[in-house]
């Protein structure tokens, strides 16, 4: 078993995460369960434009507080990170984080030309394209096509959602998504279709719908591979809603043996044109409860070090609120990164300048095609440049 | 299956939206010639206007309009935007029917096509008509008057900012996609042409009921220099120095070789088209007629190779097997589910095509569908969220997809016909591929009791095999 698993392994970065050591060696009384290097990232997407300025607070700035007279969090309720920046009060979990050095803030990440549409801004940060260019495939698909060319499992990169995102399109290979890894496989096990791949791959010959039965062989075996994999690990207890049930599958399968180095999960809707401090802080909660569960859970099983979640939305919001104790769309935007991993952390770079406004919105400092660079070149150790398109350089939190 | 109705069947699919369960009996005994001529013929009328969505400021002048808008209270404006994204599903509704029941398929299908062309999104349901009608109108038509019309339809110069671009405060959205996707191309521009063009195309703007609105005050009247070509332009001019170019009808005849005969462009083939179609003044039915007349559409090759998008594999279920469907939302539910919403494209270059649609859940979630038509099996979908369209809210679960087959209808098709040819009759109406699945694994599954049952429980298997994702 454990020299098949080897022997297709090629080496490369996403293939290497098939060397965990299997899970029956653990009972031979290693230290650790996974040996170190076996990097995985989650992505967490927020949809429909978090308001990054009511998320990372600047309550020692003047204008902040001008800007939104009505929804502007004061500073004492901020959850205290330095002397310039508090954090929403309900993400207290991730101000614990941040104390112990497990969280990285980035401020003011964004792009050129930036798109007020959520599709097409979306569409941007997941094709990884600049605001001018139309991709139809997605960064961790390409991704996907570089490293994954003979992967046996197409289950390097997973999606927790019923449909498979952009971000996870490639020209010739797929994410995987699924919500529930048992009802997957229980649609997928159809006497049907089981006659239909074995007639066909008993004809050999060329046929026109081979892709089709090449991508349903796929996913039969993936799926069922998947359900094995998140049987086998009970974990901790997490919240029962939704964004709860997904970070649980992510670190059930993340404990055990399976070869994903790529999870994506998103929550929403953030597009808080209305009445947006009870509509973001119900969403922070949840954030905030899946994310504490999430990973306790992973410290406890030692596997932090080696998991990097990255928090994104599709573009922050403008700096004044609105007529309807809300904001509307507006540009650049911080992102998260939590990891036992992080090389920097904290505060890694300065707050959103709001003196320099562009048409009153904030004007991006940081390309996130240079974020997505650093989490492939240095935690998931693959050349970026083919797979972005460009070259960007990359920043040295990790 | 005979090489006639196999050719028929080909034009059916790629000229429309596949054939329909009431015309498998002259698809049968028509020559391939007598059926095109009335395959094409359906599509000559003039179409209608459609007025799904009725102006809810009938009567009033467009000052009248803009003063009522910008006094109306919260609640209006929410009132507002309800009745705009009602007019939207209406629009949607009543266009999916259109492709299932028209008779002018070719037609129907070129707006389809169109569409994804003239890729374009709007929140206002007055204007997204205006532009339906527009690619109705021409879609058969002339290129020339399609360009012009759409250029300045509410729609298109709101979704590509149009009416931001002022003199000295240029906005190069419109100029860009124009020259990129619309017409030449890439590669046959400079960012010059696109600097000076977008200089051409000031002033143009469009009011709240969808006309089209000439600011002369934001124009800038200088000379621009376009693709070599110096002059005083307008936003017109820019248009006509575009059709002027031979690249137009390269690049458009191009795209339309990959979407109605193959992905892989014969090379010789397009040149030789495109400068028919050139020199026809950009005439599109004209085009048409001669690829579906061709030999070539025909060949092997061409046939039963392309994946079908989600609108063609919906559409044509829904034209070779009648039903009806409970929940009118129902075909907006599959859109969105398999993220091809009619009126809402990715974005300006339209939607991706071929294998593209296909990963390992939209494939499962495909040939799964015809069970969930027919037996309402337990299969609830979230599709993904469109903030765009939400405005915040949660997004619900797709239900309600269980359809009432017409059943008697669809064996009526099929009377007439031997017991012992039926099962070779089902598979020719339904599948285009060169190959078929096993036929021992169709007999396995199928339920032969009963002449009734033997048509209905074969038609679900086929349409439930990888090969029916195909025409």
């Amino acid at each position: 078993m454990l020299i098949k698993r080897r022997s297709f392994i090629k080496g490369s970065g996403l293939a290497t995460a098939s060397l965990l050591m299997p899970r029956f060696l653990h009972a031979f009384g290693t230290e650790e369960k996974v040996p170190p290097g076996n990097k995985v990232l989650v992505v967490l997407q927020l949809s429909g434009g978090n308001d990054g300025l009511n998320t990372i607070i600047p309550y020692r700035n003047d204008i902040y507080y001008k800007s939104r007279p009505v929804i502007g969090i004061a500073k004492e309720k901020a959850i205290r990170l330095t002397d310039e920046a508090g954090m929403h009060p309900s993400l207290d979990y991730l101000g614990h984080l941040f104390q112990e050095g497990e969280l990285g803030v980035l401020n003011n990440v964004g792009y050129p030309e930036p798109d007020r549409s959520h599709f097409r801004s979306m569409d941007i940060w997941h094709s990884a394209s600049g605001s001018k260019a139309y991709w139809q495939t997605g960064w961790l698909g390409r991704l996907l096509d570089e490293q994954c060319k003979n992967c046996e499992h197409s289950t390097q990169a997973v999606e927790i959602d019923d449909m498979l995102s952009l971000a996870l399109k490639g020209n010739n290979r797929n994410g995987f998504a699924f919500k529930d890894p048992r009802r997957l496989y229980q649609a997928s096990r159809s006497p049907l279709l089981d006659d239909l791949l074995n007639a066909h791959d008993r004809e050999h010959a060329e046929h026109t719908a081979s892709y089709l039965y090449k991508t349903l062989a796929d996913t039969k075996k993936s799926t069922s591979y998947i359900f094995e994999q998140s049987r086998q690990v009970a974990t901790g207890v997490y919240p029962s809603h939704e964004f709860g049930r997904n970070l649980k599958t992510v670190a059930s399968l993340i404990l055990s043996d399976i070869n994903t180095k790529v999870y994506y999960v998103s929550i929403g809707s953030f597009d808080t044109h209305v009445g947006q401090d009870v509509q973001q802080t119900r969403l922070f909660k949840q954030i905030n409860e899946g994310l504490k569960a999430f990973v306790e859970d992973l410290k406890k099983n030692n596997r932090f070090e080696d998991v990097l979640v990255m928090s994104f939305s599709e573009f922050g919001r403008r700096v004044a609120q609105n007529a309807s104790k809300g904001t509307d769309h507006g540009t650049a935007n911080n992102m998260f990164f939590i990891s036992g991993g992080l090389k920097q952390q904290g505060i890694l770079n300065e707050l959103d300048d709001l003196t320099s406004l562009r048409a009153g919105d904030l004007q991006y400092k940081i390309d996130f095609r240079r974020v997505y660079a650093t989490v492939l070149e240095r935690w998931l150790n693959v050349k970026a440049e083919r797979i972005l398109g460009a070259a960007f350089e990359p920043l040295g939190f990790i | 299956m005979t090489d006639s109705q196999i050719n028929i069947q080909h034009l059916c699919w790629r000229a429309g939206f596949g054939p329909a369960a009431a015309e498998l009996r002259p698809i049968r005994k028509s020559s391939l010639k007598e059926f095109r001529s009335r395959f094409l013929m359906a599509s000559r009328e003039a179409p209608l206007e459609i007025e799904v969505v009725k102006n809810p400021f009938e009567g009033m002048t467009i000052q009248e309009v803009s003063k009522k808008l910008k006094q109306a209270t919260e609640e209006e404006r929410k009132s507002l935007r309800t009745f705009h994204q009602n007019g939207i599903k209406s629009l949607n509704q009543f266009w999916i029917q259109e492709m299932i029941n028209s008779k002018a398929q070719l037609r129907e299908k070129m707006v389809f096509f169109w569409h994804d062309h003239f890729s374009c999104r709007s929140g206002n349901s007055l204007h997204l008509q205006k532009y339906l009608n527009i690619l109705r109108k021409h879609a058969l038509g002339k290129f020339s008057d399609l360009l012009m019309e759409v250029s300045k339809s509410a729609a298109m110069i709101n979704y590509l900012n149009a009416n931001q671009n002022r003199k000295n405060q240029p906005n190069e959205n419109f100029a860009r996609e124009v020259m990129e996707l619309f017409t030449v191309g890439k590669g046959q521009y400079s960012e010059v042409d696109i600097k000076e063009a977008a200089r051409a195309l000031t002033g143009w703007n469009a009011n709240y009921i969808g006309e089209f609105v000439f600011n002369p005050g934001q124009h800038d009247t200088g000379s621009k220099k376009i693709l070599g070509q110096s002059g005083e332009f307008n936003g017109d001019d820019v248009l006509t120095i575009l059709l002027n170019q031979r690249g137009t009808a390269q690049h458009i005849t191009e795209k339309i070789y990959r979407f109605f005969v193959n992905e892989q462009p014969d090379e010789k083939i397009v040149t030789r088209l495109s400068k028919e179609f050139y020199e026809s003044g950009y005439d599109i039915g004209q085009l048409l007629q001669t690829i579906f007349s061709s030999d070539w559409f025909y060949k092997t090759e061409n046939i039963g190779n392309r994946i079908k998008s989600p609108i063609e594999l919906w559409v044509g279920i829904n034209r070779q097997l009648p039903m009806q469907f409970g929940n009118p939302d129902a075909a907006l539910g599959f859109q969105r589910i398999m993220g091809q919403v009619l009126f809402n494209p990715p974005n300006v270059a339209g939607w991706p095509s071929g294998n593209a649609w296909i990963d390992s859940s939209s494939l499962m979630y495909r040939l799964q569908l015809p069970k969930i038509l027919s037996a309402g099996t337990d299969f609830t979908v979230l599709p993904k969220a469109d903030d765009d369209t939400q405005m915040g809210k949660a997004v619900k679960p797709i239900k309600g997809l269980t359809a009432t087959i017409r059943w008697p209808l669809y064996f009526q098709t099929y009377s007439g016909i031997d017991l012992k040819d039926l099962p070779e009759t089902i598979n020719s109406f339904l599948l285009q591929t060169l190959s078929t699945p096993s036929e021992a694994v169709l007999k396995k599954h199928s339920k032969e009791v009963s002449r009734e049952a033997m048509i209905s429980s074969r038609t679900l298997l086929l349409m439930q095999c990888p090969e029916y994702q195909y025409c």
